[in-house]
């Protein structure tokens, strides 16, 4: 048997999460006094985790790198999140979302997790909704709703193009009370650098001041990461700047296996990159792909023509161009999943037909929406015989209210009005679907170390829809983790405080401070950025968007070559006890060239095509699907989970087989 | 393009600072604001010296984290954006650039360009919030329904990013749009109702506690909010604070 036990309760699928909450242990309100818990990470997972265990009670020690926890990268999540309320009465239930998650992450997710998220998500929206989170709303008062990738109904809830924004102000408010009521001891500015185990159970941090560069020691009788997901490997990335794996790469050092890295998403609607200089991608809310059609000229004389300037996308009549995503998927068109819309644009660029100066861009046309919206209000404002640019004008009034920030935020970028000529996108990293493995309670491999939100593997399997990640965020910390956790802590009520003056922490603080001090006085040649810049492109080139074995064989080698010479040549201006933004990234950029390795040779492992991770070697050949992934559940359909053994390719592999009871599978077809 | 940079260079809060000239070369008008600040730093890094210390993260104009004082404006010249946003398309071949950080007493500098905004932490603090606990048994989202109106003039405030443009633009460095933004959010929910007089007491004693000065009405703030907060919910939360002293 796998040393690893997903804790899956048993019983039918829907009443498990019920009984299984029914049966746990749970610590009183006096004991809960007496229990500390370290969050690491204040995004939706960590801020509402920490607001819900202040709540219960427990005395919560909350840490962020940024200034405020408001600032977490949650915030810049546009589109939406997903609920299944059936407020539209379009036939959604707790099931299909359940059943469209496990399709959409191409049924690499653990079913019972799964099923949770969708059962407690409609909690997450009346939550949301009492704290005061603005929702749009219709005429009528309630709540609207837009549609999302790889789904056929309506169930994301939004606001404007700010979503994430508003339920991340919505869990920091939830912290706010909490702190103020001395229930959460907030640190900002500081930064997680190792977990303390003590006898085999996480109980504690070593903490950077980011400000003074002091360090610190922190005990609690649990530890929850919330720092987020690795997509940063790659430098560019539609990540945060700060946005790291380094507290979820400690943990794994320290005995938390790491799952299914090689599960990147690539998103399909981002701002093209325009230069060397790019420090990072912007995304465009895939709830554009709601109203935007996506294509590429269908003739590669005007393909070049637009290159040179001679003519203009608008130029084009609708014969010559190509909708491929409408040509290729009619039954979900413009709304495949993401992991598919990516590859069709890929596929596009590399025959040649990429629309700007680089070859890697697709157009995103808002002109027939603004027609069709423009005559739906022409109707209803009851004007007859409206002139084109009166229709234009009224549909273009309907786009700007539902997307206008998304468009003037493009217009700032690209300096272009895409009310007048199609936007460019192209893909970009998003999200990492991979990440620490956890059990049904969240719990990683450490006892008493849990992972939450994108720092854990569990629900998005090897793709993760639209809208889900907010709500998967929320629902382990609003929902998931405060009642998990107590089963846990039931254990603690007598032990009393961690103490931190010993030989346990006093080994973590020493480790830290050494690599610290080796930064700060190693005298080499290369900016931390140098490096990282080099890692990015290897994994770009080799473990993007596709992949092969030889490939994936090269970036592991480049990558530990990389790494060598980071350790050699890197040089770190200033001192370790000041604030040193160069020493943050570098102890980053070290953790990312670990991970970027274990990436390429879980990728490398994984010879199957699924979800996210597009082996070449594994398509379909001929039939109706040839050319589309070709996932093989016979020999594949497991997570796997590394062992940290020192060097990234010494990690072992543990496998956690998937079972799937209540769902068939299938291959994914959204044609 | 080159430039010239006049940029703060301050070593820790106790130290004195200055301002110290740069310049860069081959800037292309497509980078961002704080690209150019990349090139710099990296020039820095590579000739031995200590690069410029600035806030910033999202680099989308989202998580309020970068600041920046460019050419005597908060976010720098253009409108409706963060320093992130701001595009070297703005400037000019030859130009000299003038870089502080926030200025404002509640706004102390730790480094360089690098502020302490904890200030706008604490004004949340006092009554930024409403008093719900998370229990899944919360009433449906739906049972009250809010006109399309309020809630979209709710989340126009709520929008505020909390980066602080509004006290560094502001004479009296006034933080009066941020707390009446959020203010403004709560007081057009039905949610916010409940607590709603204790909050805008509590909420303005903490700003005038944290050093925020008075709002004598120029606009600044709202010329130069990069998320556009509009001056009616300063308008708005002196009603609320006036009503909520009457009811006392």
């Amino acid at each position: 048997m796998s040393v690893l036990d997903s804790k899956v309760p048993k019983g039918p699928l829907k009443d498990k999460w019920t009984d299984y909450k029914d049966h746990i242990d749970l610590v009183n309100p006096a004991n809960k006094r007496n229990i500390d818990v370290i969050v690491v990470g204040t995004g939706l997972a960590g801020g509402s985790a920490s607001a819900t265990l202040a709540e219960l009670g427990y005395n919560v020690k909350a840490f962020c790198y940024q200034d405020s926890p408001r600032r977490a990268h949650s915030i810049a999540a546009q589109g939406g999140i997903n609920a299944a309320k059936n407020y539209q009465g379009d036939g959604d239930s707790t099931y299909r979302l359940f059943y469209d998650t496990v399709k959409g992450g191409d049924y690499r997710s653990r079913e019972a997790n799964v099923y949770r998220l969708a059962e407690v998500s409609a909690n997450i929206i009346d939550q949301c909704v009492a704290q005061g989170v603005p929702f749009a709303r219709d005429y009528g008062g309630l709540l609207d709703n837009r549609s999302f990738g790889g789904v056929l109904v309506s169930r994301t809830f939004y606001a404007k193009g700010q979503t994430g924004q508003q339920l991340l102000l919505g869990a920091y408010s939830a912290m706010n009370r909490q702190i103020a009521r001395g229930k959460i001891t907030m640190n900002n500015r500081h930064e997680m650098l190792d977990v303390v185990k003590v006898n085999g159970k996480a109980r504690g941090i070593i903490a950077r001041n980011l400000i003074t560069g002091e360090i610190e020691r922190h005990s609690a009788h649990a530890v929850v990461i919330a720092s987020g997901g690795y997509g940063n490997v790659y430098f560019l990335s539609t990540n945060a700047m700060g946005s790291n794996t380094t507290a979820a790469w400690k943990i794994h050092k320290k005995g938390a296996f790491f799952a299914n890295p090689c599960y990147t998403q690539i998103h399909p609607t981002c701002i093209p990159r325009s230069g060397d200089y790019q420090s990072k991608l912007t995304l465009m809310s895939e709830s554009l792909r709601n109203d935007g059609r996506i294509w590429v000229p269908k003739n590669i004389e005007d393909v070049k023509a637009i290159r040179e300037g001679s003519k203009k996308p608008t130029d084009l009549s609708e014969d010559e161009r190509d909708y491929y995503l409408e040509r290729r998927y009619p039954a979900f068109g413009n709304l495949v999943p993401r992991d598919v819309a990516s590859r069709a644009a890929k596929e596009r660029c590399d025959a040649g037909y990429g629309v700007n100066a680089t070859g890697e861009a697709v157009y995103l046309d808002f002109a027939s929406a603004i027609t069709r919206y423009g005559k739906e209000q022409a109707k209803i404002q009851g004007i007859t015989n409206a002139s084109e640019a009166k229709i234009y004008e009224l549909g273009q009034a309907i786009v700007e209210a539902k997307y206008g920030n998304l468009f003037q935020m493009y217009e700032k970028i690209v300096d272009q009005n895409p009310y007048k000529t199609p936007m460019m996108i192209y893909p970009a990293v998003h999200y990492t679907m991979g990440g620490i493995w956890v059990d049904y309670n969240l719990m990683t491999t450490i006892p008493g170390c849990y992972a939450i939100g994108e720092a854990n593997f569990s629900d998005h399997g090897a793709n993760r829809l639209g809208a889900s990640a907010l709500m998967q965020g929320l629902a382990d910390g609003y929902f998931v983790l405060p009642y998990t956790i107590g089963d846990y802590l039931s254990d603690d009520i007598r032990t009393g405080k961690i103490a931190t003056d010993t030989p346990e922490f006093d080994a973590a603080e020493k480790e830290v401070k050494e690599r610290l001090e080796f930064f700060t006085t190693n005298k080499g040649e290369h900016s931390v950025d140098y490096y990282h810049k080099k890692l990015g492109k290897i994994m770009w080139d080799k473990c993007g968007m596709s992949r092969n074995a030889e490939g994936l064989k090269e970036a592991m080698t480049e990558i530990k070559a990389l790494r060598e010479d980071f350790w050699k040549n890197v040089s770190v201006p200033g001192g370790a006890n000041e604030m040193n933004p160069e020493l943050e990234k570098a102890g980053r950029v070290a953790d990312f060239l670990e991970l970027g390795e274990l990436f390429a040779k879980d990728a490398l492992t994984r010879e199957e095509s699924c979800g996210g991770h597009f082996r070449e070697e594994s398509v379909e050949l001929d039939g109706e699907q040839e050319g589309e992934a070709k996932r093989n559940d016979t020999d594949f359909a497991f997570v796997s989970a590394w062992e940290y053994k020192g060097e990234p390719s010494d990690a072992v592999l543990h496998k956690e087989e998937l079972e799937f009871n209540d769902i068939e599978l299938k291959q994914r077809s959204y044609k | 393009m080159n430039l010239t940079l006049k940029i703060w260079r301050q070593k820790s809060p106790e130290k004195k600072g200055k301002m110290v000239d740069y310049k860069v070369t081959d800037i292309s008008e497509h980078m961002s604001f704080l690209e150019m600040m990349d090139v710099l730093n990296e020039q820095l890094i590579n000739s031995g010296e200590e690069p410029v210390a600035f806030d910033h993260d999202c680099r989308e104009g989202i998580c309020g984290m970068c600041s920046m004082y460019i050419n005597g404006e908060a976010h720098g010249p253009d409108r409706g954006v963060t320093t992130c946003q701001l595009h070297m398309r703005m400037f000019k071949d030859g130009d000299t650039i003038t870089i502080e950080p926030f200025r404002a007493t509640a706004f102390p500098v730790l480094k360089d360009l690098v502020v302490d905004r904890s200030s706008f932490d604490r004004i949340q603090h006092a009554g930024g919030y409403i008093s719900v606990n998370t229990s899944g048994n919360t009433q449906d989202a739906n049972a009250t329904p809010i006109s399309k109106h309020d809630a979209d003039e709710a989340m126009d405030a709520a929008t505020c990013i909390g980066c602080g443009a509004c006290v560094a633009s502001c004479k009296n460095s006034s933080a009066m749009l941020f707390v009446g933004a959020k203010v403004s959010q709560y007081a057009l929910l039905p949610q916010g109702q409940v607590e709603a007089v204790d909050r805008v007491k509590n909420m303005v004693a903490q700003m005038d506690l944290e050093g925020f000065g008075n709002c004598t009405n120029t606009g600044a703030c709202e010329v130069e909010c990069p998320k556009g907060i509009s001056l009616e919910n300063i308008a708005r939360m002196n009603r609320e604070f006036l009503s909520a002293n009457l009811k006392g």
